[in-house]
């Protein structure tokens, strides 16, 4: 019955509306929350390198892998070629480690939980059952989960405060938890393959990730595992002045599948913040990786001040024959976005995929895309990237797609579409196309569009308000992507569509 | 009641004038006719009405039920029950038909403070209303209007317009584009809205619409205003003779 599904549709596309007529508060994560914290010292050395690796009592040799970055980090210069422009960051002007104080020994009871940290949880939406794993209460994980199951991995500035669903996770031998706990547990594992995608020389911030990484999850799926529920890591920075560093390696093991899911908030200040991830997916023959991401660090506020300066390297290797990969992600916060996330086409008849919406306001800036390398035979990929500007923001699309010799009888299609919402902001886009053999083909479309008049007198002859039109046309702009999210993450992401765009029109 | 008061209303871009001085006056339940040669001015009485940006009212009103629409902005309008049934109707990519449609009941209903329909209810109120305008679940599953017919497009419009139940309908050439049948749907769609109270203005070219939809009262429109208002007879004549005499009579 098509006609039902579509209503089901329809519920989610009201939410949308509503969400935009009952959020009063343009950004509804940008609450700070109360917390004892444990800093380092600010500033970076090799002391503070030292005292990361100690906190998290890691082995010699990671420590040694954290000594040799940040040498070669020292030697870098920071990269200028995007199209972003922000006043010089400080990076000794940063703390690099901070962590809840009450996490420093686990709680018994939700009472000796720090309820400053449940507050946080509840305010970002997490249930409760959830809230009491996250806060690490001892025989949470013992209470029935209600409704459909996703296992949460919550990072809190610079540490994991807990990972949900792991006993039943590891029923079916998938490992998941927090990157330092697998250090621990599976230092064999950690080692075959953090830095194997992501090497630790790529690139200036992917270094200073991996010198000052704190924490981040880390996933593995046996061999013929289909992961039996989504997993997902929610990210908070909450601290002042200190940058996260987060680090995230998944490697899903011969004909394997799992989804993952990535969630990201800040609470609202005007000094920027710094943040520099890695994550590193490893994909072996037949193997199905999904990871979708909606990010929402704090924009910044209309003035452009304060925000999240987002520095990202992403990375998936389809290692075997038959390895998928495909990332979605909803970029609508930041004030600086500078993230391509990639993925390297190895095994004969991978398949690497790319769906993105990047929003952008006021005075943010995103400069945000995908690399495709493709190296086996007969491998495929397609890229969709919808960009929405408005206010002053700028949105550049940056894609490089790449056929080596061996690569025979490869495809891609690249799909550029972007949107502009006023006259004071600006969408660009940036292809890379290098094809060294003669039987690939790469095909490559951009469009650019504004809202256009005609369609908003339409919605609102209708008798829609410039706000709900603006959310329905966007979101009919962007559906392709929206439809290659996982259900819920969809409603989040139409909603954030529309929030973000709150005051770009009238 | 719908009432244009000595409406002048130019470009908002250019100093041109388009309506010069236009009234009109539609009785509760009625059904009145416009005619008119091309750039008249009838499609832009309608988009002023409704508030399209890009005129400038320099003078006159436009009441319904007493109330200024010229006051309100463009969704208010359409919550007091002013409906456009356009002559080009816009394609809007990726916005489900239903979806669109669901946004537009609700918006309106809760601008008149009355309880939002859940999904099932609007369901069943959509399938209802069009499968008497023969627009299938296919349709109601595209994206508004793209890929649509001319014909399809028209009835799409129709189909909004039977979901909103409005007290004032505008139909722009509505007529145009349709075959024989689609025009006997519409007409049909039309005529199944009549309800005593709801009244309709219908722009066309052609008489034969009127031979489906029977108007009260027919007035034609020339450079900005109504220069001749009748009975259905009216229509006849310019079918036969063109507006050649009647823009000669005022002249
Ligand atoms: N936005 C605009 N810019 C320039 N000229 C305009 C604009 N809108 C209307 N006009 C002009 O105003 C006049 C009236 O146009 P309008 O579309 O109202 O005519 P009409 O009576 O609906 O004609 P038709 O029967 O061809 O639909 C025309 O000369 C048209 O060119
Ligand atoms: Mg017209």
């Amino acid at each position: 019955m098509a006609v039902t599904e579509d209503v089901a549709k329809e519920g989610i596309e009201q939410e949308t509306v509503d969400a935009v007529k009952t959020v009063g508060e343009k950004y509804k994560y940008g609450f700070e929350t109360d917390i004892e914290m444990e800093y380092a010292p600010k500033g970076l050395n090799e002391d503070i390198v030292r005292l990361i690796s100690e906190k998290n009592n890691e082995p010699e040799w990671l420590l040694e892998w954290r000594l040799a970055a940040y040498r070669r980090w020292v030697q870098l210069e920071e990269p200028d070629w995007a199209m972003v422009d922000y006043p010089e960051i400080d990076f000794q002007d940063q703390y690099y480690y901070a962590r809840p104080k009450s996490m420093m020994e686990k709680p018994k009871s939700l009472d000796e939980v720090d309820p400053k940290l449940l507050e946080t949880y509840q305010k970002l939406g997490i249930p409760l059952r959830e809230q009491m794993i996250l806060a690490g209460v001892e025989g949470a994980e013992d209470i029935p989960a209600e409704g459909r199951k996703v296992a949460v991995d919550a990072v809190f500035d610079s540490v994991s405060v807990g990972t949900t669903f792991k006993e039943e996770l590891a029923k079916a031998g998938v490992i998941f938890m927090s990157i330092s706990e697998a250090v621990q547990e599976y230092p064999d594992l950690v080692r075959k393959y953090l830095g194997s995608v992501v090497p630790v020389s790529d690139n200036y911030y992917a270094t200073l990730n991996s010198a000052v990484f704190s924490d981040g999850s880390f996933v593995y799926i046996p061999e013929g595992v289909k992961c039996p529920m989504e997993l997902s890591t929610y990210f908070r920075i909450n601290a002042e002045n200190t940058g996260q560093f987060e680090r995230t390696l998944i490697v899903a093991d011969k004909g394997s599948q799992v989804s993952y899911l990535e969630g990201c908030t800040a609470p609202k200040r005007d000094i920027a913040q710094l943040h520099a991830a890695v994550v590193e997916i490893v994909i072996m023959e037949d193997a199905d990786v999904k990871y979708s991401t909606v990010q929402n660090w704090y924009p910044g506020d209309e003035e452009g001040k304060g925000g999240i300066y987002n520095f990202v390297t992403k990375r998936a290797d389809c290692r075997g024959d038959r390895a998928k990969v495909m990332w979605t992600q909803v970029e609508t916060g930041s004030a600086v976005t500078w993230k391509y996330p990639s993925c390297i086409l190895r095994g004969d008849d991978s398949q690497g995929e790319f769906y993105s919406i990047a929003i952008t306001n006021n005075y943010q800036q995103a400069d945000t895309g995908t690399k495709m390398i493709h190296l086996g035979k007969n491998t495929k990929s397609r890229i969709v990237s919808k960009g929405i500007s408005a206010g002053r923001a700028q949105n550049t699309y940056r894609g490089l797609v790449t056929m080596h010799p061996k690569a025979k009888n490869s495809r891609n299609f690249t799909q550029c579409d972007s949107l502009l919402i006023g006259d004071k902001c600006g969408a660009h886009t940036v292809p890379y196309i290098e094809v060294k053999n003669n039987s690939s083909r790469v095909e490559h479309e951009a469009t650019t569009s504004k809202v256009d008049d005609e369609q908003m007198f339409y919605c609102l002859q209708r008798g829609m308000d410039e706000e709900e039109a603006v959310a329905l046309i966007v979101n009919g702009f962007a559906k392709e992507v929206l439809q290659a999210l996982p259900m819920e993450f969809a409603m989040e992401a139409q909603k954030l569509v529309a929030i973000s765009l709150e005051g770009s029109v009238g | 009641m719908f009432e244009i008061k000595n409406l002048k209303a130019s470009l908002a871009d250019e100093d041109k004038q388009i309506l010069k001085g236009m009234d009109l006056t539609i009785g509760d339940g009625e059904v009145h006719a416009i005619m008119g040669p091309n750039g008249s001015g009838k499609s832009t009485m309608s988009y002023v009405a409704s508030g399209k940006p890009g005129y400038v009212v320099d003078e006159g009103e436009v009441l319904l039920d007493g109330v200024n629409l010229l006051e309100l902005d463009p969704a208010e309008r359409a919550a007091a029950g002013l409906f456009l049934a356009f002559q080009y109707p816009v394609e809007i990519p990726g916005v489900g038909n239903m979806t669109f449609l669901r946004t537009a009941v609700n918006a309106q209903r809760k601008a008149r403070g009355e309880e939002e329909l859940n999904a099932a209810e609007f369901l069943k109120l959509v399938r209802e209303k069009a499968k008497s305008l023969k627009i299938d679940a296919d349709m109601l599953k595209r994206p508004v209007n793209v890929g649509f017919s001319g014909g399809e497009k028209k009835r799409n419009e129709i189909l909004q317009m039977a979901m909103l139940e409005p007290k004032m309908c505008i139909l722009d050439e509505t007529d145009s584009g349709l075959d024989v049948d689609a025009m006997k749907l519409v007409s049909e769609g039309v005529n199944a809205l009549r309800d005593g109270k709801r009244s309709f203005l219908v722009i066309t070219h052609y008489q034969r619409l009127l031979d489906h939809i029977k108007p009260d009262v027919v007035h034609i429109m020339a450079d900005g205003r109504i220069i001749k208002t009748g009975g259905p007879e009216l229509a006849l004549e310019v079918e036969h003779n063109g507006y050649a005499d009647l823009l000669n009579e005022v002249a």
